[in-house]
């Protein structure tokens, strides 16, 4: 298995683990306040739209774009994504953002599902069903941006998938087996986690896709090649070590 | 599609678009060092690296004025 192989394999599943965390909460919220059976049909239907989404989008980009072009469009797109998991992390650890709360969002929508009116289409309980596919929706696409853009570059939108799958699965055994929001997950470390490795490699492929503009259109070649990934991948734990540290230091001063 | 757009926007660039920018900045003068300086590999990566990393530390120390607790 090649080092981008890896890195979309953990990426993605730390990714999707996250993520499904975080609808499990809304659909576990819709579950018990406005029934199961539009809870689990919003779900499946997010997750069928997901996987079209995913199947479309991704084989269309590859037979659309030139290769180089392919790795500096997505590699900027997943690094400019990619940074937002990482300066989100950071200013958490920092102290500057709140911490994701499982448990006070599960409150949060459990008292907005008891206040809602109830109406009913296609037999379903439609606020639950809506909310349900809206927040898996939403939560799955940032999985699949991941999935496609990291598949790609990697040349391996299967392996993507797998991992994202996978990812999901684990939290649902967890979930279905705690049946409460699992608010001990180590969000913020997850999305750490994840930031540093889409900023690495949406580093690495968005500078070898500017090989577009060379003559004869190559991809620019790293010092050491691979290797570089794991220097870059250094750099920005440095980077945002020293981050964490700085703006925490600045955040105590001034409080 | 003014929605389907600040969609897109917020997902992709989110709070801080300065970061974005930034990154598509390095990136633009990055490709002139390859198209028109014929700049080696190395340096071509080298520079990108290095000014990434710079405009996300810098788009992070401004931005900290924003999301401090009050």
């Amino acid at each position: 298995m090649s080092s981008s192989q890896i890195g979309l394999v953990v990426s993605v599943f730390l990714a999707s683990a996250v993520e499904f965390v975080e609808a499990f909460t809304i659909v576990l919220a819709m579950g018990i306040t406005r029934g199961w059976r539009a809870a689990l049909a919003g779900t499946v239907l997010a997750v069928v739209a997901l996987a079209a989404i995913t199947a479309l989008a991704g084989y269309t980009l590859v037979d659309w774009l030139p290769e180089t072009l392919l790795q500096l469009i997505v590699g900027t797109l997943l690094l400019v994504f990619g940074l937002q998991w990482l300066r989100k992390a950071i200013l958490r650890s920092a102290g500057l953002v709140p911490l994701h709360d499982e448990e006070e969002t599960l409150g949060e929508e459990t008292a907005a599902a008891a206040r809602a009116g109830r109406e009913t289409r296609f037999g379903l309980d439609w606020f639950g069903f809506v909310v349900s596919f809206k927040g898996v929706f939403l939560e799955g696409l940032e999985i699949v941006f991941i999935v496609i853009t990291f598949g790609l570059n990697a040349d391996d939108i299967p392996l993507a998938a797998a991992g994202a799958l996978c990812g999901g699965a684990v939290v649902l055994t967890a979930a279905v087996a705690l049946r409460r929001p699992l608010a001990h997950v180590p969000e913020n470390t997850m999305k750490f986690a994840v930031g540093l490795l889409l900023s690495t490699f949406g580093t690495f492929w968005a500078v070898e896709g500017l090989g577009v503009f060379a003559d004869g259109s190559r991809s620019i070649e790293w010092p050491g090649g691979d290797f570089a990934l794991v220097a870059l991948l250094g750099t920005w734990c440095l980077f945002s070590w020293l981050a964490v540290r700085t703006l925490r230091g600045a955040g105590e001063l001034a409080t | 599609m003014r929605a389907f757009g600040r969609f897109w926007y917020e997902f992709i660039v989110g709070d801080d678009w300065r970061i974005a920018a930034g990154v598509v900045l390095v990136l633009t003068l990055d490709s002139v060092l390859v198209a028109v300086a014929e700049a080696s590999d190395t340096i071509v990566a080298l520079a990108g690296a290095a000014g990434i990393v710079s405009v996300v530390f810098a788009g992070l120390f401004r931005g900290r004025e924003e999301t401090r607790p009050h």
